[in-house]
């Protein structure tokens, strides 16, 4: 017996204790017992279906606007219905899907698993998080399919979008609907720090957390400082548009680059909130498929911290166009460009990991090498847009729309397959098939660059961004319908993964708790995991936890199994701190979730839902934070004193 | 294999599709003025760095892939052993791959910074200035002159004589937009409640194309305008011409085409010099016809498509600001004959 599997076998533990533990930590039954659930694999669940069914709904939009530019002057959509359409795309993509996916589901689902607890920090807030986003997607397609979809551009620019110009409900809708995905990403950010920093296994001090964890705890840093930017000129937007004041109105003293100074100073850290997880992912595959430690972890670790540090300080190369003074804008050009000596060095190290491992070319890692060629090739083009002058020229061209796309398909979607096929027998204990995973990953990869790589050219030859249609004069025809030929073959590569997934759930080999060998403590368990995820907590001893567990690697013992009980560690080094009680299955959270969304969406059409709205919420969060007798009984039984 | 195959497939794709890209009448890559052809050669300059570092990274994991692939089942591996000795070799390697990140990326910077000093005025004292006002969606073209009569007000067509630098001044009536001529010079947004300037100058005669480059609603699309390169004396004439009031119709059909004009819709939105139609709302008129395209850049300007667009602009161009004017049809023909006298 290998020592991976020792540290994985329960066979210590008693099988009654099993029992209580399972019976404590079930999520109920039944349709109305699906909404008490706090578990966070449960929520990370939620949160994969809804975020890949808008990657879907996403897909769809785009491949309408492939359709409508795929030869000119076509009249298959006009521009309202167009204009919508593109916006719908957007949003959905970056606030629907992307963050949702990346961030949420993946790291709700996963980092509990990878360091070694038994739910999330903040189980119930966990819960009302997801709820949040789900009734501010829900209340983006309802505008959307009661013909009052957004049409002012993800980005939404003042004035544009302001009331002047575009009357009516359908910028509200955009607004709020930030403020829903916004309040959840944030949510989230906080669970996943608290859980990174006091949840971890005994043994797993900062310097041994894997840099998946690392990458989603960084992240979460960003979501706090990013995302309250965007949540304030948002709400901004809609004050200017329900209760006329004048922040964004030049008439009256506002200003419109304002709107676009604070959207940007989320709009860039966005980037890297979406493509810092994909490079945690690709270090934890590359490091898996080359039977190696991963080269230079302190080196990534720090690039990863710098990235996420130049982030905030780079959001002006969205502006270059707008007239900013010239030293001001050479100086977000080198800020830019130290992005590029990051990512660069991430780079570099899964190079030498691989040069110096044995590869193993299986889907996951296929996927993860795609990285390399199509976020690679982002990054570099993302170097002409650091440059001001030629900024210039390919700003708002389909040139951006390329770049964009390599950076995000390359940095998420790809690394986010990758995770899928990597982790999908873990979630659900089978192995997706291996044939149709390379049949996807062929076709979508020549599929992207058929779609995308056109773009660049198009961008050169002056197309710009958003138009929903194009003269047939112009040399654009061509290479239009060969990106719209390109979505045809993704739109099939999504479709195999599909059928590969619900063929898998039946039919696909049973994986075992470890079918990649890898290093990380989400494989120290069954596959799926139980509802308490380990038996008995694991401590770790080394970096990569399961290759570095002696023989005879210690457990946790200890914890209660009659209430959910968690350990809590310290932030440095990890050692046992407490024993804290996690609450149980409760409806608290969807009741909370549904009086925010009650105020949220009333403040859409009128102000005066403001104050009910409020009070609302507030007895929502009043009965939440109620103490309740029998934890407090069961914690007064535990004191030692007591005894 | 396969890979590889690919791999240079790719790159052999790129490498054609990029020297092709570099034609057209609205591309960057085809500058005609010398801020154009500034930002083309830092442009060429970065593309070869960037190109570079691409094919060497995707070699270098080419060979990293060739030499370290196996076959052999994840699960018979045993966990790798703990690496006690500090890897120098690979450390060096990848230290040095960031020197020389930070080396070119500095090279990057300096060429970037310089250009954009280049670009940012061209030095005459005296440079033609032209005003640029950003409509949903057309342009106001607007050159000012001392004496307010001498002031010539256009639409989507700017006329500018070959070799001498010109200023233009852009703002904005409702919503940003980006004046945008490729060949010329990189963008310049136009925003409400700022006023900003940017230099153009073509070197050769042409018409070059641009577009709006901001999105400004619905008809984003349809928002050209043609910049017009033509020799100074050229130039001269069609300032002068645009100067001038045009004289009254002689011609019955005509005479009745401006009673139409004026006792129509028309009046409330559009300007004629000497006819008594002064409102701001639209494209100013006196001119008209000597402008080549109608719509901004959306259709020739000939009888056929100005007649269409006077019945049923929102069928061309949908949800732009013009309502459709049914005219019965000898309105409509007399107003497109006194349409059509203006040169």
């Amino acid at each position: 017996m290998t020592p991976v599997e020792q540290a994985g076998t329960a066979s210590v533990v008693e099988v009654d204790s099993l029992q209580r533990l399972e019976q404590t930590w079930k999520d109920p039954g039944g349709f109305w017992g699906w909404f008490t659930h706090v578990n966070h694999r449960s929520i990370g669940k939620r949160f994969m279906v809804t975020a890949f069914a808008f990657f879907l709904a996403g897909g769809v939009l785009a491949a309408l606007m492939r359709l409508q530019l795929s030869r000119p002057e076509n009249h298959f959509l006009g521009p309202d219905l167009y204009n919508q359409i593109f916006t719908m795309h957007g949003s959905t993509m970056m606030f629907l899907f992307a963050v949702p996916m990346m961030f949420e589901a993946l790291a709700v689902y996963l980092v509990p698993l990878m360091v070694g607890n038994r739910n999330i920090c903040f189980p119930r807030l966990n819960a009302y998080s997801y709820y949040i986003y789900l009734f501010g997607g829900l209340l983006l397609y309802a505008g959307f399919f009661t013909n009052t979809g957004p049409d002012v551009g993800w980005f939404a620019y003042v004035p544009l979008s302001g009331p002047d110009f575009t009357p009516g409900k359908r910028a509200d809708i955009w607004a709020q609907m930030i403020t829903f995905t916004e309040l959840s990403a944030l949510a989230v950010a906080i669970e996943v720090i608290c859980t990174t920093f006091k949840m971890r296994a005994p043994g797993m001090s900062l310097n041994r957390i894997p840099l998946f964890v690392w990458a989603q705890t960084i992240v979460a840093f960003m979501v706090i400082f990013a995302m309250p930017a965007v949540m304030l000129s948002s709400t901004m937007l809609l004050l200017d548009r329900t209760v006329n004041t004048h922040f964004y109105n030049p008439a009256e003293g506002g200003d419109a680059i304002l709107y676009q100074h604070l959207f940007w100073f989320f709009g860039h850290p966005e980037v890297y909130i979406i493509f810092i997880p994909g490079t945690g992912i690709v270090s934890t595959i590359i490091s898996t498929f080359s039977r190696r430690r991963i080269f230079g972890y302190t080196a990534i670790l720090l690039s990863m911290v710098g990235t996420a540090f130049v982030g905030f300080g780079l959001w002006v190369h969205h502006m270059f166009a707008t007239g900013l003074p010239q030293m001001g804008e050479s100086f977000f050009t080198a800020a830019s460009l130290m992005v590029v000596i990051a990512t660069g060095t991430q780079v570099f190290c899964w190079l030498v990991t691989m040069w110096t491992g044995k590869v193993v070319l299986k889907s996951p890692m296929l996927f993860a090498l795609a990285f390399f060629f199509i976020f690679i090739m982002g990054g570099l083009t993302g170097v002409l847009m650091a440059s001001v002058p030629v900024d210039l020229q390919i700003h708002d061209t389909f040139f951006i729309v390329a770049h964009f796309h390599y950076v995000l398909i390359g940095g998420a979607v790809f690394p986010l397959f990758a995770a899928l096929y990597y982790w999908m027998p873990k979630i659900t204990g089978r192995l997706l098939n291996e044939a149709a995973a390379k049949w996807h990953f062929w076709l979508f990869f020549i599929g992207f660059n058929l779609t995308f790589f056109p773009m660049h050219i198009l961008g050169l030859r002056g197309m710009p961004r958003r138009i929903y249609t194009y003269p047939s004069a112009m040399p654009w025809r061509n290479l239009n319908l060969l990106a719209s030929t390109g979505a045809v073959l993704m739109t099939v590569a999504v479709l195999i993964f599909i059928v590969n997934f619900f063929w898998h759930v039946k039919h696909g080999e049973i994986a075992g708790n470890n079918p990649w060998g890898a290093a990380t403590l989400e494989w120290a368990t069954t596959s799926p995991p139980p509802v308490y995820n380990f038996a008995e907590l694991p401590t770790v001893n080394g970096r990569d936890a399961l290759w570095d567990a002696s023989p005879q690697q210690p457990i946790v013992t200890g914890l209660d199994d009659d209430c959910r009980q968690v350990l809590m560690t310290h932030v440095m080094d990890a050692d046992p701190d407490h024993r804290d009680e996690f609450p149980g299955p409760t409806p608290i959270p969807i009741i909370a979730a549904i009086a925010t969304s009650i105020f949220f969406i009333g403040t859409i059409f009128t102000a005066k839902a403001f104050f009910p709205g409020i009070i609302l919420t507030g007895i929502a969060l009043l009965i939440w934070y109620w103490p309740k007798r029998q934890a407090s009984l069961r914690r007064r039984k535990r004191e030692i004193w007591q005894r | 294999m396969k890979r590889r195959l690919l791999f240079g497939t790719l790159a052999l794709c790129f490498g054609i599709l990029f020297l092709a890209s570099c034609h057209g009448n609205q591309s960057a890559l085809n500058s005609a003025g010398p801020q154009a052809a500034r930002i083309e050669r830092l442009w060429w300059l970065i593309f070869s760095i960037i190109l570079a570092v691409y094919v060497i990274v995707l070699l270098w994991l080419g060979t990293a892939l060739w030499r370290r692939k196996t076959t052999v089942s994840l699960n018979t591996f045993p966990p790798p052993q703990k690496d006690l000795k500090p890897e120098r070799g690979a450390t060096l390697v990848v230290g040095g791959a960031i020197g020389l990140t930070v080396l070119l990326l500095f090279v990057i910077l300096t060429a970037s910074v310089l250009t954009g000093h280049a670009i940012a005025n061209l030095n005459s004292k005296n440079p033609i200035s032209i005003d640029i006002v950003g409509h949903q969606w057309w342009w106001e073209v607007r050159y000012e002159a001392t004496q307010a009569d001498q002031t010539v007000v256009t639409a989507n067509e700017i006329h500018i004589p070959v070799g001498q630098p010109v200023v233009i001044k852009t703002s904005s009536a409702d919503v940003i937009h980006s004046f945008w001529a490729p060949n010329l010079h990189g963008k310049r947004d136009l925003i409400p409640g700022y006023e900003n300037a940017l230099w153009i100058q073509a070197d050769r005669e042409g018409t070059f194309r641009g577009q709006c480059a901001e999105f400004c609603g619905h008809q984003h699309a349809h928002m050209a305008f043609f910049v017009i390169a033509e020799p100074l004396d050229k130039f001269n004439a069609w300032l002068a011409n645009q100067v001038s009031t045009p004289p009254s119709p002689i011609d019955p059909l005509a005479k009745q085409g401006e009673q139409v004009f004026l006792t129509h819709t028309c009046v409330m939105c559009h300007t004629i010099r000497g006819s008594g139609a002064g409102a701001k709302l639209g494209p100013d008129l006196t001119h008209l016809a000597s402008r080549t395209t109608i719509a901004a850049g959306t259709l020739p300007n000939n009888r056929g498509n100005l007649a269409g667009w006077i019945l049923d602009s929102q069928s061309i161009k949908p949800g732009n600001k013009m309502p459709p004017n049914p005219l019965k049809s000898d309105d409509l023909n007399a107003l497109l004959t006194y349409l059509q006298t203006l040169h």
